[in-house]
């Protein structure tokens, strides 16, 4: 009899807990076609693909990149738990599990860039109220939706959605789907902001197990090493930003297709726009699959 | 949207309200050491309580004291020993009779408890009267004004600083520093998510505004990675850090700078206001965008 108790009773405390994946481990990034953006850095003037709003592409006309070093604040300013998806994006993931009720808490995520941490709680707690801090990583909370995990984030501090000054609000809230395909891992992000897109942004990013990576320490401080009057915050005048056709010359594109706008991401606009031709030679970011072999021109 | 409370409470103090909040709940939220944040009162008032009692920043509208009250009451039973007034508005100073009311004596010393401002303050309470506003009874006054840069005092264990930021919001304007439990508390100098009253009319200014925006980033101080650290409490909205207040300083500044730019080229008050120096923040920060453009516009004008 004993003999016989003991392989059920082990059953029934190993049973697969229903529609739960375990996201645990090293995912090392996968880049693909979004490397040169991922990687040395978007193009300035490079709104393609983005559903902004007006005031987004003033916001992003404006934006001068001397802010970040000559204000202090900034110097050190990690990404978004949104935008960090799509950085230097090696992740680790971890869960959190109650020791007396073997409930999962929460998964915990660790990114390379600004070793930013994440929570995202799977206890079904609220979110905070409206005049709690906001914060770059936000206040997650998951559900499963049958072996996908969804995301929801709320409490966002201020950010990017492209790192060429595109903004992302804080009133945004950003909604991730993951799914597991054995060694694979999708995320797919999708913001909604109403300061600044007229329609959710959706992209996704992948991942691969890489059980031997190990992410090293990012590390940053801040210091004032350019003298400027204090209070200075670099910026471009409307209509003064030289940079902004650069981008749509390098890649033999239409300046209007360049600033972005939904009316842009769906192919009929490519009716639009006439016959495309490409520049003769390739010259800037042709072979970009890592961050060390750009072709920057 | 004017609730009834906060339209009576404008006519009978006559003080300028900059900020309008949907009154009812009144919240508190824990912020770190021995601060927290009362939100729904009004202004948002900073509590800071020990064993010496309880020191408020600002006391929110005169017919929110009461709820007010009830929120304090659950942080501590002590008395109210100080309140400090960031800036004269009728939002941040109604409440002032009602918890001078609640109060004990200072140091064993019987009395009132110490109601702290900027002299300019009282002025502004006192009269001469401003448009169609009354001056504010002497209920509501300070009984303890400082004219220096800075005054600062011990209480529960820690050193609390009130720099005077001029001709900012007001004239009158108090940024204080909590030093051990590090927190600012900024007064209407700061708001995220809605664009700065700068109440010419009370001497403010768009220079001093931005002066005052520096002073709270020389006070502050971030965490690992621009986060945390010294805590900031807004004079409106949410619980903030060093960052939010830099994204606030930026956006005042740039604008400033382009209306600045257009001053220098010629244009009018209303070639400006039409030329929308504001357009890519109006779509996040509430508030008329026209009146700030305006006020901005006057502060370099003089
Ligand atoms: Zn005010």
């Amino acid at each position: 009899m004993a003999k016989l108790r003991i392989p059920i009773l082990a059953a029934a405390l190993v049973a697969r807990a229903f529609a739960q994946v375990d996201f645990s481990g090293e995912w090392s990034p996968l880049y693909h076609e979004d490397a040169p953006e991922r990687l040395p850095g978007p193009e300035l003037g490079d709104y393609t693909e983005l559903p902004i709003n007006a005031a987004a592409r003033m916001r992003a006309d404006s934006w001068d990149a001397d802010r970040i070093s000559v204000v202090e604040q900034y110097q050190c300013r990690p990404h978004g738990s949104d935008y960090s998806m799509r950085g230097l994006g090696n992740l680790r993931v971890w869960r959190e599990i109650d020791q007396t009720t073997q409930k999962l808490i929460a998964f915990h995520t660790h990114m390379l860039a600004w070793d930013s941490e994440r929570v995202i709680y799977m206890d079904g707690r609220p979110h905070p109220p409206d005049y709690a801090a906001h914060t770059w990583q936000g206040f997650s909370t998951g559900a499963w939706d049958g072996n996908m995990l969804t995301i929801t984030t709320t409490h966002l501090k201020e950010n990017y959605i492209r790192r060429n000054g595109v903004p992302r609000s804080e009133q945004a809230i950003v909604t991730e789907h993951w799914t597991r395909h054995g060694d694979y891992l999708t995320v797919t992000t999708v913001i909604e902001d109403p300061v600044f897109l007229t329609e959710p942004l959706v992209r996704s990013d992948n991942w691969f197990v890489d059980p031997g990576q190990h992410i090293g320490i990012f590390g940053c401080e801040y210091a004032a090493e350019l003298p400027r009057p204090e209070g200075t915050v670099p910026h471009h005048l409307p209509g003064t930003n030289p940079f902004l056709k650069e981008f749509a010359g390098w890649y033999g594109l239409p300046y209007e297709a360049t600033r972005g706008g939904a009316e842009t991401l769906y192919p009929e606009y490519r009716s639009k726009l006439g016959e495309y031709k490409p520049p003769e030679k390739c010259e800037r970011y042709c072979t970009c699959t890592t961050l060390f072999n750009c072709n920057l021109r | 949207m004017k609730p009834a409370q906060f339209v009576s409470a404008l006519l009978l103090l006559g003080g300028a309200v900059c900020a309008q909040q949907p009154a009812g709940d009144v919240h508190v939220l824990r912020v770190q050491g021995g601060i927290y944040m009362v939100v729904g009162g009004g202004g948002n008032i900073a509590v800071q309580a020990g064993k010496d009692g309880i020191l408020l920043v600002d006391t929110g509208l005169t017919e929110l004291a009461p709820k007010v009250l009830a929120a304090v009451r659950t942080i501590s039973d002590g008395p109210v020993r100080y309140i400090l007034n960031t800036h004269v508005h009728a939002d941040h100073t109604g409440g002032n009779e009602y918890f001078v009311k609640q109060g004990g004596a200072l140091n064993g010393v019987p009395g009132e408890p110490r109601v702290i401002a900027h002299l300019a303050v009282q002025e502004r309470m006192a009269g001469p009267p401003v448009g169609n506003d009354a001056p504010m009874p002497r209920s509501l006054w300070p009984n303890d004004t400082y004219s220096t840069p800075f005054k600062d005092f011990f209480f529960n264990n820690e050193p609390v600083f009130v720099y005077h930021a001029p001709a900012a919001h007001t004239d009158g304007d108090s940024i204080v520093l909590f030093r051990r439990s590090d927190v600012v508390s900024t007064g209407d100098i700061f708001t995220p998510g809605r664009y700065p009253f700068i109440d010419l009319q009370r001497g403010g200014s768009v220079q001093g505004l931005i002066a005052g925006l520096n002073k709270i980033l020389e006070l502050a101080v971030p965490a690992r990675y621009q986060e945390g650290g010294t805590y900031i409490i807004p004079g409106h909205g949410r619980l903030c850090d060093e960052a939010d207040v830099v994204e606030f300083r930026d956006m005042v500044t740039i604008i400033r700078d382009r209306v600045q730019d257009s001053i220098k080229k010629g244009m009018t008050l209303e070639q400006v206001k039409s030329a929308r120096p504001s357009f890519d923040y109006d779509t996040q920060y509430s508030g008329s965008a026209d009146a700030f453009v305006e006020s901005i516009y006057k502060s370099l004008k003089r």
